[in-house]
């Protein structure tokens, strides 16, 4: 039986200080092996669900399970499993990109052996080999965004959680990123994926949702809803079924 | 252990690319020591070794003016310019400043004459009192004008109250003689008893010096073993602005967040951050003292001598160390950004370090601030390394003051880690 990489059921959560709800009842279900595309205007709730799905926000009610385990009761094993490529820059840019990967390598539960081994593939996939022992913070913006990737999955994750990878990225370290990003989910990663890049996102997603106020508004692959809304793409997908409500919020 | 010695790892990579963090826990310390110590050295020299220079202006020609300025060479606390020429005040004053001396004093003209009519006067009086004759005393001729004592006004007032002090009783010396060599004269008697003379002059009775340290030896306090452990103390805790911007910087730049999302916790990085910084601490130490044995007594100031208990003084170290650590990870959960741990913890060691005793001597602090003095960690780290440095005690000795420390050093980590559990950090 396939398990479902993220099942979602019910989920509440609400932020304390200021007192705000952010999800009533928020049911979401991802596959193995999928590449997911989670989408929505500023403040819809995406970061907040991917933080959720990440351990890094305690749910207040429902379930969430992560490849068939709950992550409230078995925290650490499931962590075991994730990786997480924040949208910041969340590495030591005093340091190399070997000596981080060598770090988040080590606290990801692997042994030196193995950080040798997969940090000389993921340098040279992502073309950092010639600089792996430069510190970062001399790098481009590019270049720093590649490292911000390789320690993410530096562990193989099984399930690869990503807050807009390529943020202000040339085309070609973007081309980089996103052709990597399918290798590895042709390897078996289920990639979950947020960005406000949608020709990027249509170009990797097989299964998007918009999510809208707290609530997933749709939920399909591009294609089923692009028939649905008749609509060519996923920019205007998106501008069709959030645009009214985002320039009333701007307003 | 594996995610721990990495942890410790990155660390000390991070650490040493902290050019100006380095630069502020080794250098600063070095050079500070280095000038508090020589500048105190020199007032502890002219407290314990060096005599006084004292410019004696002489406007008398007279034998007892003569004798007084003996009696001050006598008393071994001055190295003498003698000046036998009319000065007036004016005078003097110029010459000061023109040489830089601290000490000047001006004997009147006619002090001998005066000094002589007095002591007639008053053994006049004696003799009056005991019934043995002279009916009339011309007490307007006990007058004597009065010696004038120039001083820099950079000198310290006790300093300054010693030199008359020492002075004072040169002049009592020679009163005391001519009272005795009149009181003789008026009874027939040409010349007193030298035994005797002596017997009333100088007092027989011997001063025991005794040092109060606890090993019984009689340490003579210098600016070394005041500064070294003072400026080492300091320079532990001024780990402060690498530690504390360190600890900010992690939770601003996401790696906080990473590592929440790995299967590994936070504490694994405070652990290690505390080793890490802990063992820069004890190399402090171990740098600040080898310069106090070896450099010091090679730049003319005083050798650092150890204290008999390497164990106690090791154990101090740790525990001064850890607490330095503590404070500065308590500074970091606790800022908002780096600029605000660096200033904080900047200026936080420098109060905790004058109210405890560092920059100005516990002793010489008003009563209102034993209870502040108190809650200065640098303190409690003071008192533990005095009390084997200059006391000679062992660690037995030293406890009432390394239980606050350790009071403190638990305070901080329980603090540090509410704090870092309230913003869900851990």
């Amino acid at each position: 039986m396939n398990t479902a990489a993220v099942d979602i059921q019910d989920l509440d959560f609400s932020y304390s200080n200021p007192p705000h709800t952010c999800f009533t009842g928020l049911s979401l279900k991802i596959n193995s092996g999928e590449r997911f595309g989670l989408f929505g205007p500023n403040g819809a709730g995406k970061t907040t669900l991917m933080s959720c799905m990440t351990g890094l926000l305690p749910y207040d009610k429902g379930s969430l399970y992560l490849l068939g385990t709950e992550i409230k009761k078995h925290p650490k094993e499931i962590k075991k499993l994730i990786g997480f490529v924040p949208q910041d820059l969340a590495f030591y840019q005093e340091l190399s990109p070997i000596q981080n990967l060598d770090y988040f390598g080590a606290l990801s539960g692997m042994d030196s052996q193995s950080i040798k081994k997969r940090s000389s593939e993921l340098l040279e996939v992502l073309g950092l080999t010639e600089v792996k022992d430069k510190a970062v913070q001399k790098f481009s913006g590019g270049m720093k965004r590649k490292v911000n990737l390789a320690i993410g999955v530096i562990h193989n994750p099984a399930l690869l959680f990503l807050d807009e990878p390529t943020v202000g990225v040339d085309i070609q370290t973007r081309h980089v990123i996103i052709n990597y990003l399918k290798e590895l989910n042709n390897q078996g990663t289920t990639l979950i994926y947020t960005s406000h890049q949608l020709s990027e996102a249509q170009d990797l997603c097989y299964d998007i949702a918009l999510i809208h106020d707290g609530k997933i508004i749709e939920h399909d692959s591009p294609e089923n809803l692009f028939l649905k809304h008749k609509e060519k793409d996923l920019e205007g997908l998106f501008i069709k079924l959030t645009g009214k409500n985002y320039k009333e919020e701007n307003v | 252990m594996f995610k721990l010695w990495a942890s410790i790892k990155k660390d000390l990579l991070l650490l040493t690319r902290d050019k100006v963090g380095l630069l502020l826990m080794f250098a600063m310390p070095i050079v500070l020591a280095i000038l508090i110590a020589a500048i105190q050295n020199n007032t502890f020299k002219i407290v314990n070794d060096n005599k006084v220079s004292l410019s004696i202006y002489n406007n008398d020609s007279g034998a007892i003016s003569k004798q007084f300025v003996s009696a001050i060479k006598d008393a071994g606390m001055f190295n003498l310019n003698e000046f036998n020429k009319q000065f007036n005040g004016k005078d003097i004053v110029a010459e000061m400043k023109e040489t830089d001396a601290l000490v000047t004093i001006l004997i009147p003209a006619n002090f001998s004459s005066q000094i002589e009519n007095k002591s007639k006067v008053l053994s006049a009086m004696v003799f009056k009192d005991l019934g043995l004759g002279g009916d009339s005393v011309e007490t307007n001729k006990s007058t004597v004008d009065p010696i004038t004592l120039y001083y820099s006004p950079v000198l310290q007032a006790t300093f300054r109250q010693s030199i008359n002090g020492a002075i004072r009783s040169s002049l009592q010396v020679i009163e005391n003689k001519q009272l005795i060599k009149n009181l003789y004269t008026l009874v027939d008697e040409n010349k007193s008893s030298s035994t005797l003379e002596d017997g009333i002059l100088n007092s027989q009775i011997k001063i025991n010096e005794i040092a109060a340290s606890r090993n019984g030896a009689r340490n003579i306090p210098n600016a070394t073993q005041h500064n070294i452990p003072a400026w080492t103390i300091f320079a532990m805790f001024f780990i402060v602005i690498s530690l504390g911007s360190s600890v900010v910087k992690e939770k601003l730049n996401g790696s906080f967040v990473r590592l929440k999302t790995l299967p590994s916790s936070y504490v694994i990085s405070l652990i290690s951050k505390q080793i890490t910084y802990l063992s820069v601490t004890l190399l402090q130490v171990a740098v600040i003292f080898t310069i106090g044995i070896y450099l010091f007594p090679l730049m003319g100031l005083p050798e650092l001598n150890l204290p008999s208990d390497l164990s106690a003084l090791f154990v101090v170290s740790v525990i001064c160390g850890w607490c330095a650590v503590s404070y500065a990870i308590c500074l970091g959960v606790f800022s908002q950004t780096q600029e605000q741990a660096n200033g904080l913890g900047a200026v936080s060691i420098v109060i905790f370090a004058a109210i405890g005793g560092l920059l100005v001597p516990s002793f010489a602090m008003p009563d209102s601030f034993s209870v502040v003095m108190k809650l200065s960690p640098l303190h409690w780290c003071l008192e533990s390394y005095y009390g084997l440095f200059l006391e000679g005690g062992k660690l037995k000795d030293i406890l009432m003051s390394i239980i606050p420390l350790l009071g403190i050093t638990f305070a901080l980590q329980l603090i540090s880690f509410w704090g870092l559990k309230r913003k869900n950090l851990i």
